[in-house]
């Protein structure tokens, strides 16, 4: 009997690795262009990723229903590829390796967030292969970077907006900060806003507390900030700890506004914090309702196939698909050999002077970040995000 | 000074969820010697069939208030995740004891326990997080500059409550006389003519249901629940419980009440970075000192 078990063991070892190995040579190199797409599916924003994935698909039926995407005179049918990185940095890395190595793609669109995008797209970028940020906007993402690109505006842009905003709305003297330590873009911005509020001279940052990913419990932050009396807080955070912050703080007492940034933009944000979060601001790259042209166009459609109204990252990961086609276009020539399609792809996209996309139209800067326009929203008492101001570069 | 009352109140509450958990960790190792890593996310799935519980309750089919919601809720979220314990005791840590296996083993079961809760859990109801509805109709009362919720007097006064029961059970009943024999002796105990396997199954069914309560406070604390909240709470409550001195009812509660304080008044004087840095610097120094804990007792009678 331990000698049959042994030797089936063995066997469906024998197999499994074969079926690696026969993986890797034994189809016919299809004649398609391979995107990788680098999500949070799961983790601790699967929103952004459900929402990215979900403009993806609606792009590609687009595509793939007209023959594919026309290269050199030939069509060749799209194929997208996703990938979770648990919203995690480490897990982001390893989601680009594999993308490019494994599943040889000649270009990856994410990761969303700064905290996956910035280690990911040094990776990228070592490894020689086109990388569109839809969302991230810290400035370290694309900074040195050739192959780097993104569809959002940037953290040194939003700062400012935040202040400038909070400033005349609040007619706010003195401001608080809480933040996410340990993430890249939360910590970028609140460092950002604390130097472009101080520039203002209206008065000073009265607390500049943070936090770490994982907590739940943020009274004693709350407490200190409380107790330093802010006209407004700023909470540069993940919605998800938007939620638990909000509402602590009502709970030890304070009245006063919260001014968010555009991680706050997703429909979950309104689910979880309840009636808690409306009658707040954050900065954002765009507004659903009153939207005209291709951004209407674009919502409505999105809205039917999926059944709710597409947040930011959703119309940024659409701008970004759009983007890389037109990189593609612009190369016009189709390379069995991924290396020197990236090559040429990556060409294509620094040759992008400017692009009208869904998110407005940017040109792009020598480090390839687009300059674009950013918008206030409020979200209403029905927990609606309504256009309050728009402020342009 | 109203500073200080309003962390001090803060830690209270924080400690309050670490002491809870810290509960019935100790209780399973006071009896079983094992350590039933598990038990941070049977927290988590107390959560979750508190949410079940509420949704059920507050649908259509029964719409009660949500007050009525909360006292049905109570009950039977202990026992919904009092099952849960016991089926792990039964399927994955009994057999084990059956056949007679290295403590290690069990620990690295309860390990993996763990790791099926929250992956099932992803599984089943993906990543999204879910919403905790509003059981308790929030009141904030302002005494003087301090601020308090009607909830963080609940939170506080059950883990008090829930300490004074425990200690009430092992100390003075029977049951609990029964406990403190498994832990001292557990192969004369039988021959006493003692049940060991319902001993242990009741102190399972106390270790749960008192993480299902925990389970529910801290959903209603903390109204955002998701497949990993059990994982870090588990671990620094398992930490807070050694460092009372794992085994020791006493121990547990001082000991998470310690780790809450700690927490908090080092996030209120320094960088938040800090925190962990500091609270498990000074739990090293306490074990270094104390090494069985603060109430632990080296060896012999536990619990």
């Amino acid at each position: 009997m331990k000698g049959f078990l042994k030797s089936v063991g063995l066997l469906s070892l024998v197999l499994v690795c074969s079926a690696f190995i026969l993986a890797g040579c034994g189809e016919d190199k299809a004649q398609t262009i391979k995107v990788g797409f680098n999500l949070p599916l799961t983790g601790d924003i699967p929103e952004v990723g459900e929402g990215s994935k979900n403009a993806a698909e609606m792009y590609l039926k687009d595509i793939n229903d007209a023959g594919g995407l026309e290269v050199g005179g030939v069509k060749y049918p799209l194929e997208f590829i996703y990938m979770d990185n648990e919203s995690k940095a480490e897990s982001a890395t390893n989601v680009t390796l594999k993308l490019i190595d494994q599943e040889d793609v000649i270009a990856m669109i994410g990761p969303n967030s700064s905290k996956q995008a910035v280690p990911a797209g040094g990776t990228a970028n070592e490894n020689r292969t086109p990388m569109i940020s839809p969302w991230s906007t810290n400035p370290n993402t694309t900074l040195d970077r050739p192959w780097v690109f993104r569809a959002a505006f940037l953290d040194p842009f939003q700062g400012p907006v935040v202040a400038d905003f909070a400033a005349k709305k609040f007619g706010a003297k003195t401001a608080a900060v809480l933040f996410d330590v340990s993430n890249d873009y939360a910590k970028g911005l609140a460092e950002i806003f604390k130097s472009s509020w101080e520039a203002k001279g209206l008065g000073p940052v009265v607390a500049f507390e943070s936090h770490g990913t994982k907590d739940q419990d943020f009274s004693a932050q709350l407490t200190t900030i409380i107790a330093a009396n802010p006209d407004f807080i700023f909470v540069p955070d993940n919605y998800n700890q938007v939620a638990l912050i909000v509402q602590q703080a009502k709970d030890l007492g304070y009245t006063g506004p919260f001014m968010g940034s555009d991680a706050w933009g997703t429909p979950d944000l309104v689910k979880l914090c309840g009636d808690a979060c409306n009658g707040n601001y954050f900065s954002t790259h765009y507004a659903a309702a009153g939207a005209k042209g291709a951004t209407k166009v674009f919502i409505d459609r999105y809205e039917a196939a999926y059944g709710a109204i597409p947040a930011d990252y959703a119309a940024l990961t659409w701008d970004s698909i759009g983007i890389m086609i037109q990189a593609i276009k612009n190369y016009n020539k189709f390379d069995a050999d991924p290396v020197e399609m990236r090559k040429g792809i990556r060409e294509g996209l620094a040759a992008i002077k400017s692009y009208d996309g869904i998110t407005g139209s940017s040109k792009f800067d020598a480090q390839g970040d687009p300059i674009k326009c950013a918008v206030v929203v409020k979200i209403s008492d029905q927990g609606e995000f309504v256009f309050e101001e728009s402020v342009c570069p | 000074m109203d500073f200080i009352l309003q962390n001090i109140l803060n830690a209270l509450q924080w400690g309050s969820f670490y002491a809870l958990i810290a509960l019935g960790y100790t209780l399973v190792y006071g009896v079983l010697r094992l350590i039933n890593f598990a038990h941070g996310d049977i927290f988590m799935v107390g959560a979750y069939i508190a949410y079940a519980i509420a949704w059920f309750l507050l649908g259509p089919a029964f719409d009660l208030s949500p007050l009525m919601t909360f006292a049905i809720a109570i009950p039977l979220t202990m026992a919904l995740t009092a099952c849960v314990g016991v089926t792990l005791e039964r399927i994955a840590y009994r057999p084990l004891r059956r056949k007679g296996a290295h403590r290690l083993y069990v620990v690295i079961t309860a390990l993996m326990c763990g790791l099926i809760l929250e992956y099932s859990n992803l599984a089943v109801l993906g990543a999204s997080r879910l919403k905790f509805p509003e059981l308790v109709e929030k009141t904030i009362w302002h005494i003087g500059g301090v601020t308090i919720t009607n909830l963080k007097v609940i939170v506080i006064f059950a883990a008090i409550a829930v300490y004074v029961f425990l200690n009430f059970i092992v100390t003075k009943t029977k049951i609990g006389m029964a406990m403190r024999g498994i832990s001292y002796d557990k192969f004369a105990i039988p021959l006493m003519g003692i049940p060991i396997d319902a001993i242990i199954v009741f102190t399972f069914i106390l270790g749960s249901s008192f993480a299902g309560l925990a389970g529910l406070l801290f959903a209603m604390s903390y109204p955002i629940l998701e497949p990993f909240m059990g994982m870090i709470i588990g671990w620094k409550a398992f930490i807070a419980a050694v460092v009372g001195g794992i085994g020791d009812i006493r121990g547990a509660f001082y000991g998470g009440f310690l780790l809450g304080f700690i927490e908090v008044g080092v996030v209120t004087i320094f960088p938040s970075t800090y925190r962990d840095l500091f609270a498990f610097s000074i739990l090293l120094i306490i074990l270094w000192v104390k090494p069985t804990g603060l109430f632990g007792m080296p060896q012999s009678t536990k619990i």
